[in-house]
This record gives C-alpha cells, sequence and structure tokens, in this order.
C-alpha cells in the first residue's frame, strides 16, 4: 500500500487526551470524533487536513490513555498514515488493530516539514519527501505484526483461529 | 540463567518452559476488563466480527465507573449497550452505581487479582494490580474484544528495568512522590515498552496501597506493566479475599530470580525524595512542592484510581482534621470503592473531610479526565492526586492540573496555594490562610 499526502507536523508526546478529549468519549461514532480530533493542540486540523495527509510527530506519539478512540479519530479525519520516531505501546496496539497505518522513522520526522508532500510505502518501509527529494527506510514490523495485518487485523486472525479449532 | 517475575509469568501462561525479552506469547488471561468507556467500542467489535459467545464469563470483569452515575444522554446510552451485553453474557463481575468503584481500587479490594495472574485491561492504568505481583497491562478496545472472544492475548515478552529505593522516605512521603519523582528521573518515556519492577527497603517496607500508587503510575513512563514482588505484605492483604485461595504456589514464585536479567537497574535514595509534583503538562516534569508555593489554585481533587484508597483519604483527613479548606478552593473527594466510603465513614475520615468544607463524592472517575463532576474553567489550577496532567485533561485546554500526593493536595486546599503540610503544620491550626482567607497579591504567582 503507498500512502501520498501533505504533512501535518507535531512534536513530541502527542497524548491521545489531545488526539481525542475525553469529553467527547461518549460516542464511538468515527466521524463525531474525527470532528474533534487534535482540538486541543491544533484548533484548525480538521478543517485543514485532506483526505490521504500524513500526521508526523516526534516519539512517544499517542502516550497516556489507552482509548482506541484515538486512532479511530484521526484514520476517520482522513489520515492516511501516521510517521513517528515513536510510539506509545498501547496506542501502537491499537493502530495496528483498527487498520491505521503506522511507521516508524526517526529521520523522516527529522526531514519533513509541515506542507512536505511525503509517500510511504507500507511494504517496503521506504518514506519519500517528495518535496526535498529524499528517501528515508522505516523500520520494519516485526514478523508476527505483518501477519497480524495481512489477515486484516486482530479480530480476523483471532475469528479464524477460533473458527479451525472448532471445526476440528 | 534466571527470570523475572514478569518473564516467569508470561512463560507460564504462554505455556513455554521459559521466555526471553522480544518474544512474542500468547498469553492466557485471568482476568480482562473494560469500563463504559472502552467496552461499548469493544462490544461493537465483538458482534462485528462474528463472534456470539464470550470465553469465560467468570474472567471478564465491565465496570461503568468513566461517566457514571452517568453524565449526559450519550454516556447513559453506551452505560446500557454495557450493561446489556454483561446481562446477556452472564458476565459475573458487573456491578451498578451503588455498588461500583473505581475499577483499579475495585477489583482488587473484591479479591479478583492474585499474584502471578495476566491481567488485561482496555484502561491504561490496568498496570496498577502489578503492586499484587500479577502480570497486568493496559489494552485498547479491540485487544479487549479479541480477549473476550479467545481467553488469550498475544504479548511481546518486555524487558525490565529494577528500581531499587534504599533509605526509609521522611514523614510526609509516599508511594505518589517516589513515583513522581522516578518519572521525573526518567521520562515520560523512559520505560517504553519495558517493565517497571519496584524493589528494595523502601518497598519492602510499603503498604500496599503505596504500591497500587507506584504502579497505577507505570504508564505515564510509558512502561507495559509496573510489578512488586510478592512478600508478607501481598499476602497479608490477600488474607480472606477470593484471590487469596488461588496464589499459585502460595506466591512465592512471584518474584524475580537472584540472578534475572534487567536490562538497566536504577537505585533512588527514598530518603532523599522530598513531596514531589508534577507541573503542567507531562508528569515528568516535577518539582519539589515547597518550591512551588507561590501558585495559587481553584481546585483540589483527592481520590482515583492513583491515590482513592482508605490510606489515602486518611492522609488527607490527618492534616484536614480540625482546619479549613480555603475559601477560595473546591476540594473534591473521589473515594475509589463504597467500602472505601463506609470505612471512611466508620473511622471519622468521611467526617473530618466534610468538615474542613470538601466535597465528598461517591466513586466515580468523573473530573480526573475532564468527564464531570469537577471539570475546570479555562485558567483555572487544580492539585490532583491523580495521574495526568495533559493539555485539557481536566477541562479546559487552558487549565492546569499539578499531580501530588494526599498530603501535598490537603495541604494545597488548606492554603490555597501549592504547600507542603510542614507549611500548614508551621502555620499552625485552623484556616491556614495567614491573611484572614484571602490570598495575598504578592502569593498570586498566576502566569
Amino acid at each position: 500500500m503507498i500512502f501520498e499526502g501533505a504533512v501535518h507536523k507535531f512534536g513530541r508526546d502527542v497524548d491521545t487526551d489531545v488526539i481525542i478529549p475525553a469529553r467527547y468519549l461518549n460516542t464511538t461514532d468515527p466521524a463525531e470524533l474525527a470532528s474533534h480530533c487534535m482540538e486541543d493542540i491544533d484548533a484548525g486540523f480538521v478543517a485543514r487536513v485532506r483526505p490521504g495527509d500524513i500526521v508526523v510527530a516526534g516519539e512517544n506519539f499517542g502516550c497516556g490513555s489507552s482509548r482506541e478512540h484515538a486512532p479511530v479519530a484521526i484514520r476517520a479525519a482522513g489520515v492516511s498514515c501516521v510517521v513517528a520516531a515513536s510510539f506509545a505501546r498501547i496506542f501502537y496496539r491499537n493502530a495496528i488493530n483498527t487498520g491505521l497505518p503506522i511507521v516508524i522513522c526517526p529521520a523522516a520526522v527529522a526531514g519533513a516539514q509541515a506542507g512536505d508532500r511525503l509517500r510511504v510505502d507500507l511494504a517496503t518501509g521506504v518514506v519519500t519527501d517528495l518535496t526535498r527529494d529524499t528517501t528515508y527506510q522505516a523500520d520494519a514490523f516485526p514478523a508476527f505484526m505483518r501477519e497480524l495485518i495481512a489477515q486484516g487485523g486482530l479480530l480476523p486472525y483471532v475469528k479464524a483461529r477460533l473458527d479451525e479449532a472448532a471445526a476440528q | 540463567m534466571g527470570h523475572t517475575i514478569v518473564e516467569k509469568i508470561l512463560a507460564r501462561a504462554g505455556g513455554r518452559a521459559e521466555v526471553s525479552p522480544g518474544d512474542i506469547v500468547e498469553a492466557r488471561v485471568d482476568l480482562a476488563l473494560a469500563n463504559d468507556v472502552t467496552a461499548p467500542l469493544a462490544i461493537d467489535e465483538f458482534e462485528k466480527a462474528g463472534f456470539t459467545k464470550v470465553f469465560d464469563p467468570t474472567k471478564i470483569a465491565l465496570v461503568p465507573d468513566h461517566f457514571t452515575p452517568n453524565k449526559d444522554i450519550k454516556a447513559a446510552s453506551q452505560n446500557k449497550r454495557m450493561r446489556e451485553f454483561a446481562r446477556r453474557h452472564d458476565i459475573a463481575h458487573y456491578w451498578e452505581v451503588g455498588r461500583v468503584g473505581i475499577e483499579h481500587v475495585l477489583l482488587p479490594e473484591q479479591g479478583l487479582v492474585a499474584p502471578g495472574d495476566v491481567v488485561i485491561g482496555a484502561d491504561s492504568h490496568t498496570c496498577t494490580y502489578g503492586a499484587l505481583a500479577a502480570f497486568s497491562t493496559g489494552v485498547g478496545s479491540t485487544d479487549f474484544a479479541a480477549a473476550m472472544a479467545w481467553g488469550r492475548v498475544w504479548l511481546r515478552v518486555p524487558e525490565t528495568i529494577r528500581f531499587v529505593y534504599h533509605g526509609r522516605p521522611s514523614r510526609y512521603v509516599g508511594g505518589k512522590d517516589l513515583m513522581l519523582h522516578t518519572i521525573g528521573l526518567i521520562g515520560v518515556d523512559g520505560a517504553l515498552y519495558q517493565a517497571m519492577e519496584f524493589t528494595g527497603p523502601a518497598i519492602k517496607r510499603m503498604s500496599v496501597a503505596g504500591r497500587f500508587t507506584m504502579c497505577n503510575m507505570a504508564i505515564e513512563a510509558g512502561a507495559k506493566c509496573g510489578v512488586v514482588g510478592y512478600d508478607e505484605t501481598t499476602a497479608a492483604y490477600l488474607q480472606g479475599r477470593p484471590a487469596g485461595s488461588r496464589a499459585r504456589d502460595g506466591g512465592v514464585e512471584a518474584n524475580s530470580d537472584p540472578d534475572a536479567a534487567f536490562v538497566r537497574e536504577i537505585e533512588i535514595d527514598a530518603a532523599a525524595v522530598e513531596p514531589t509534583v508534577s507541573l503542567p503538562h507531562l508528569a515528568s516534569n516535577t518539582a519539589p512542592a515547597a518550591s512551588l508555593a507561590g501558585i495559587t489554585i481553584d481546585q483540589v481533587v483527592i481520590g482515583s484510581c492513583t491515590n482513592g484508597r482508605l490510606e489515602d483519604l486518611r492522609q488527607a483527613a490527618e492534616l484536614l482534621r480540625g482546619r479549613k479548606v480555603h475559601p477560595d478552593v473546591r476540594l473534591i473527594i473521589l473515594p475509589g470503592t463504597q467500602q472505601v466510603c463506609l470505612d471512611a465513614a466508620a473511622d471519622g475520615t468521611m467526617a473530618a473531610l466534610i468538615e474542613a468544607g470538601g466535597a465528598f463524592s461517591t466513586p466515580t472517575c468523573g473530573p480526573c479526565l475532564g468527564g464531570h463532576m469537577g471539570v475546570l474553567a479555562e485558567g483555572e489550577r487544580a492539585v490532583a492526586t491523580t495521574n495526568r496532567n495533559f493539555v485539557g485533561r481536566m477541562g479546559h485546554p487552558a487549565s492546569e492540573v499539578y499531580l501530588a500526593s494526599p498530603y501535598v493536595a490537603a495541604a494545597s486546599a488548606i492554603a490555597g496555594h501549592i504547600a507542603t503540610p510542614e507549611m500548614v503544620d508551621a502555620a499552625g491550626v485552623s484556616s491556614g490562610a495567614p491573611d484572614g482567607g484571602r490570598r495575598g497579591v504578592s502569593g498570586g504567582g498566576r502566569s
């Protein structure tokens, strides 16, 4: 899968409370969650973001609460992919589980600036800054994660395992 | 080669002779929990994936604690969805308002966690139960949904950082101060993907309540879990609780081997740690409370899953008994469970807090995450014994949260500004506001 879009750049330790404030967690509707995405640190984000755009952030992206509403809100806001220097562990799991593509690539984070056109090739891990004509190599996912992603996420993986066990 | 507690628990739960950091295990789950914010999303996913049956209704807990008593119609609808699911699937551990408590205080109190258990929860502070020598970690709603169906969870075996706390903490220093100090030392991602094992003489002497507080905040350093080895303090806590009889091998195995490999070892002199405060907007932004006396406050919150146990409320009452909350300050008490309420009523703690001018709430996560029951307005400041001070955490994005212990929170409620218990003691009994109740201009400190 290849994504291409404009960069929206954030610093380090972007927490899930700013990705989607808890005051909006009385719903699970993706569109409603998306309408408040990032509003406490970047009030113009939702209005500015275009389908396919890419969030680029520093270390520890998604720290704090376990709320899966965070990756859901980012994806529903139109973001195609998040490139970060590192991810908080629960957010990392949640992104994989909900189908929000994420890439760990500190060099791309250091190089890319807000507004740059970025291309991310998930299969090869190659991140290209088209504006600056620079290419970076992202970290590969562990084999187990690649299998999960290939099966369409955690629940299809578990469902297949249980169905298989039931058939025997 | 020996193994850490976490490696031993995950090896057994994963059906392996032994595991090493980096291994992926599919661990059997002893308890899976979710709350009224995370469960509805999990139920949606569970049903969408075509699951019709939970793996074991006695190993699932659904806890309506975040926006309860229902704060608005949407929250009421979410709770209704969770309640109906709990009834339909015969979920053993579900409580209504009036019996429910804050999940991470309630579940151990009910005896649902034993040493050696694997606990996952769709709530990041699930790491609390490491205080009972269990492996417990926060996950998202989809992981919880999968665990409800499967009874297992995939986990990467974490490296363990060993923290050794030497010495005896001073009079007003507890688990909260040691943990804030530790996060200040290593940073909010200082233990990312790793386990934090708390050891040393100061931990050995620490109550289970203090250990719960420390493990609760392991996530604030990015950790997968916090853990304290099984000892006589754990045994005493488990005495008479259902989990007590479940502790495998008497719990003794839930300790790291003497030759276990740690990725890092950090030694801390607990005697040198001062009452500590985390300033906005990161838990790692720490300073001694004594250095922050110029900062005036509007609200104090004492309680939550971090510090909502009887011992915490007693510490607050120790300072507030016979004194008054500053006229400009709103003090809100969030007890962890109904049992904590009853115990606090029985021993005079509740009366002391109410007589001082505090509002005693029903158990709820409430204002900790800016939900309800004490949300902050623009420009307002709170001292809270909760666990997070991110932008907008307790309300308006331009409000501020200072994290502290129950002692520092109570002292601050009396003083009207961030204060240490020693400052309140030095000011004598009664109000604690030396200028007769109004804060002096010089003490303003608003910026």
